[in-house]
């Protein structure tokens, strides 16, 4: 290391290892962990998010969870929140499905309707 | 020779043979020595290392109150004395520990396991009461930690 | 390819460490490896979070959920529940007393008031990682300074921040490196003075031990303003993780460049490393502190010449502690003004204080300067434990002095302090309650000094030694009208003539506490009678008759059998016989055992007796 730009450059991969402790987070997708929705396959929907992710190299987006929220008949459940906008939650949620909210959604910012059970709060 | 006294020179060797190393190197010859102490012939070999006189080593080492002269036991215990300890109940454990090892403070117990030390300031206050036994800090102490954790050390040996 | 989606951070500091995290870490690594899911959670050692008294504690990223008293049993469900099903674990949330639960870090209250500067990272970073410490803007400020700065331009900054020592004395900082800069030498040193000795202070501990990195940038820019090209941190030997964690970072920092020859491509070439005491409370005096490193014995040297001019091997030195060179890298990131605007008129920026004793958040807080004392111990420190009254603040250690309930609303600054007979110190505060004896504490702390004495000059050596035996009289019941002027008249004498800052300030507990408790040193000497029941000497033990049983436990748990009755009769305790051990208080069924203030009368007779025919005898 010989300059400050070289700092720059470490500084910078060493901060999106600690994202998940930063607050510059652009969209945190929250995953419903109940037991039901772990029964209805939440965890395969949290590591494709996971992965989708870490392959588009999206250094802003959070993966996060929650218990129960009660739509039950809807599991496993997805909320996508981004700052200054209504809170879009999704529901049935499969891999494939996550594939799409990220392309669509997560990456150019267009809601996946036929998905979606709820917005706001 | 007792086992570790052939080591002083090969300790002294991984420092150069500067003055100012003596405390670090007397810092390893006891933690290597099974009985933790500084026999009068490793003190020949650092003198002769480091081209000091003995007595500028009997100095240093008498001023220090880490060091010690004298055989001491495989595990040193040192219960913390200072203020906040005492205010969380030190004395208690220290008459645990008395009782448990059957020494007096600076002793080394019959087995040569524990010696029983005091020391000022720890610097573990947020959970007074602490002790040391060789590196590792036991904090919020009671009597029955205390039990448990010589009991622990004496299985393991 | 990173899964990862939870960060766990577990505070590794020495006190976490001494109630079980690195059991507790170990049995996360197994439950993680079990359930399959080790590549999705990051475990990470943090140094110390603060709050010890809660310890072992954890926060969870992304949420900050903050966890205290974690114990092995509980890792199963953390992760079970919070980490696979996304319900946090209520039960080992923090709650109060109005059963309010604060379930993340940020609500956690003992944070609430607190600035972090010197301890930003502590917690919240791997220490053991340079990379972590890069990536909160560590080495840009040494980066600046090298490339854009001249030595002068940086001495300026620092005396523009209002930069004070945060070892004890509070010299300004800029003054120091002022003079080492303008001294011409062939060679120069930088020390950082890490033999935090003073009982109650562990600021310095968590620090090197939670972002050994921070210190380590401090240190080289002092070294760059003043034109050093070695360092040494002097390290007490009774910090073994705060010894290898610094070395760890020096090794780090030379790997990557950040230390060695041409730093960042300027001139500037540096070298740091570590030695370590051996157990001797003198050697945090500056001159003692280079003469232990010189490999002699820690005995202090008068001054003037103050290692500005001839320090180590006879070299210009600067000794900062360890807090202050915690300091300097925030200082050159946010600009001597944002510093600047924090604290008071003469004391700037924030202060680390260890809070210990009868103290509800015993642990490490830092806060800016100026708060007072009340906000320090009830608002940031929750108050008292057990709903005890507050007594006194012990403000300083062995060198500081204790300050009362009337003193509440004293601001935290370098002359307030002083002023009121305390000091700042390294940051120690030792809350006490209404249980303790001030003379018991007075004398405990004297004891201190004498044990750690170099014995280099008499006023120390012979002084306190004094001191010391006339508060055991007191203590004992030997104390006579005339002994708390003679206190006065030696502390004050040996505050004048001592050598160094130990001696100079060792009388300041006792001149203190007959400042303020002036009443409790007449009672010990004129009524025999210690009000706390904390000198035994001066107290006994009394079976209350109506609450006696009969049931004769006491009687035969008395290690002297000075305890007689029956069932009808009761239980007494012969006076003259005990020793005073509370066995009987301890297992009486019914707490019939009182324990009462003043020598018992038939007790202070025969004292009275004897005290009369030994002064005949002197006669």
């Amino acid at each position: 290391m010989k300059t400050l730009a070289d700092l720059k450059k470490i500084r910078e991969k060493a901060q999106e290892e600690m994202k998940l402790r930063g607050s510059s987070v652009r969209v945190k997708i929250v995953v419903g962990m109940g037991t039901s929705g772990i029964a209805m396959g939440a965890r395969e929907v949290m590591k494709t998010f996971l992965e989708e992710i870490s392959n588009r190299n999206l250094t802003d987006v959070l993966v996060t969870q929650t218990g129960e929220k009660g739509l039950s008949s809807m599991e496993p459940v997805v909320d996508v929140i981004e700052d200054g906008k209504p809170k879009v939650t999704y529901g049935n949620m499969n891999p494939d499905k996550v594939k799409k909210v990220v392309v669509e959604h997560i990456v150019n910012g267009r809601i996946v309707s036929d998905y979606v059970v709820a917005t706001g709060n | 020779m007792i086992k570790g006294e052939g080591m002083t020179l090969e300790i002294c060797k991984k420092y150069a043979p500067n003055k100012d190393n003596l405390i670090q190197i007397l810092h390893e010859i006891q933690d290597t020595h099974p009985q933790h102490y500084i026999s009068p012939e490793a003190v020949d070999t650092v003198a002769e290392y480091l081209h000091v006189p003995a007595n500028h080593i009997y100095g240093v080492l008498t001023f220090y109150t880490m060091y010690s002269t004298t055989p001491r036991g495989k595990n040193i215990i040192r219960l913390c004395e200072s203020p906040p300890c005492y205010i969380k109940g030190s004395e208690n454990i220290l008459r645990k520990l008395k009782i448990i090892l059957g020494v007096q403070t600076g002793e080394t117990s019959r087995d040569g396991q524990f010696t029983l030390e005091l020391c000022a300031c720890l610097g573990v206050c947020g959970n007074a009461p602490v002790m040391m036994i060789n590196d590792d800090v036991y904090g919020d102490l009671t009597e029955e930690k205390v039990e448990e954790i010589i009991e622990k050390i004496r299985r393991e040996r | 390819m990173s899964l990862k989606r939870i960060d766990l951070l577990i505070c590794c500091g020495s006190g976490c460490v001494s109630a079980g995290a690195m059991k507790i870490k170990e049995r996360f690594h197994e439950v993680l490896q079990e359930k399959n899911l080790a590549n999705e959670i990051n475990i990470i050692e943090t140094g110390c979070m603060g709050p010890c008294d809660y310890g072992p504690v954890m926060v969870i990223y992304p949420e900050g959920i903050f966890y205290k008293k974690v114990t092995e049993d509980d890792v199963e469900e953390i992760v079970n529940e919070h980490f696979i099903k996304g319900r946090p674990v209520t039960r080992l949330m923090l709650h109060n007393d109005e059963e309010q639960t604060f379930s993340t870090k940020k609500e956690v209250p003992f944070y609430q008031k607190q600035v972090k500067v010197a301890l930003a990272n502590c917690g919240f970073i791997d220490p053991d990682s340079i990379d972590e410490y890069i990536a909160t803007s560590g080495y840009e400020a040494l980066g600046t300074v090298l490339t854009t700065m001249t030595p002068q331009d940086v001495i300026h900054v620092i005396r523009k921040s209002g930069l004070r020592g945060r070892g004890g004395g509070g010299f300004p900082t800029h003054i120091k490196w002022q003079m080492v800069h303008d001294n011409v030498a062939d060679e120069k040193y930088v020390i950082c003075n890490g033999d935090e000795g003073d009982p109650g202070a562990f600021m310095d501990r968590s620090l090197l031990e939670g972002d050994p990195h921070r210190i380590l940038e401090g240190m080289m820019i002092a070294a760059y303003a003043i034109g050093a090209t070695a360092g040494f941190f002097y390290i007490r030997a009774e910090y073994p993780l705060a010894i290898k964690r610094i070395r760890h970072a020096i090794a780090q920092a030379k790997e990557m460049g950040l230390m060695g020859d041409n730093v960042f491509g300027s001139k500037f070439c540096f070298d740091a490393e570590v030695r370590t005491g051996a157990g001797a409370f003198v050697c945090g005096e500056e001159t003692a502190l280079i003469h232990s490193i010189e490999g002699g014995r820690g005995n202090p040297s008068p001054k003037p010449p103050y290692p500005a001019l001839q320090g180590l091997w006879g070299k210009p030195t600067i000794v900062n502690n360890v807090e202050t060179f915690g300091n300097i890298p925030t200082i050159f990131l946010k600009g001597a003004d944002w510093f600047a605007s924090m604290g008071t008129e003469t004391s700037k920026g924030t202060k680390v204080f260890a809070l210990t004793g009868d103290i509800r958040n015993t642990g490490l807080v830092e806060v800016p300067m100026g708060i007072t004392l009340r906000e320090l111990i009830f608002d940031v420190g929750g108050g008292m434990t057990g709903g005890h009254k507050f007594k006194a603040v012990q403000l300083g250690g062995p060198s500081g002095g204790c300050l009362t309930v009337e003193h509440l609303d004293v601001h935290v600054d370098y002359e307030s302090l002083k002023e009121r007979g305390a000091m700042m110190g390294s940051g120690g505060v030792i809350v006490m309650n209404d249980k303790n004896c001030m003379v018991n504490i007075a004398k405990f702390f004297m004891d201190f000094c004498v044990d750690e004495s170099c014995g280099k000059c008499s006023p120390c050596r012979i002084g306190l030694k004094q001191m010391l035996d006339i508060l055991e009289k007191i203590t004992n019941g030997n104390g006579k009208e005339g002994d708390i002027e003679e206190l006065q008249r030696l502390g004050e004498a040996i505050s004048k003539l001592s050598l160094c800052g130990l001696g100079q300030s060792a009388p300041n507990p006792v001149l203190s506490t007959i400042r303020y408790f002036r009443e409790e040193y007449e009672a010990h000497i004129r009524d025999k009678s210690c009000g706390t029941k904390v000198c035994l000497d001066l107290m006994h033990f009394d079976i209350d008759k109506d609450r006696c049983i009969g049931c004769s436990l006491c009687a035969r748990k008395c290690p002297v059998t000075c305890i007689t009755g029956s069932r009808e009769e009761k239980y007494t305790i012969h006076q003259l016989d005990c020793v005073k051990c509370g066995n009987c208080q301890d297992v009486c069924p019914v707490k019939a055992v009182n324990r009462i203030p003043g020598m018992h009368p038939e007790v202070l007779a025969k004292h009275t007796a004897e005290a009369n025919l030994t002064s005949h005898h002197d006669d």
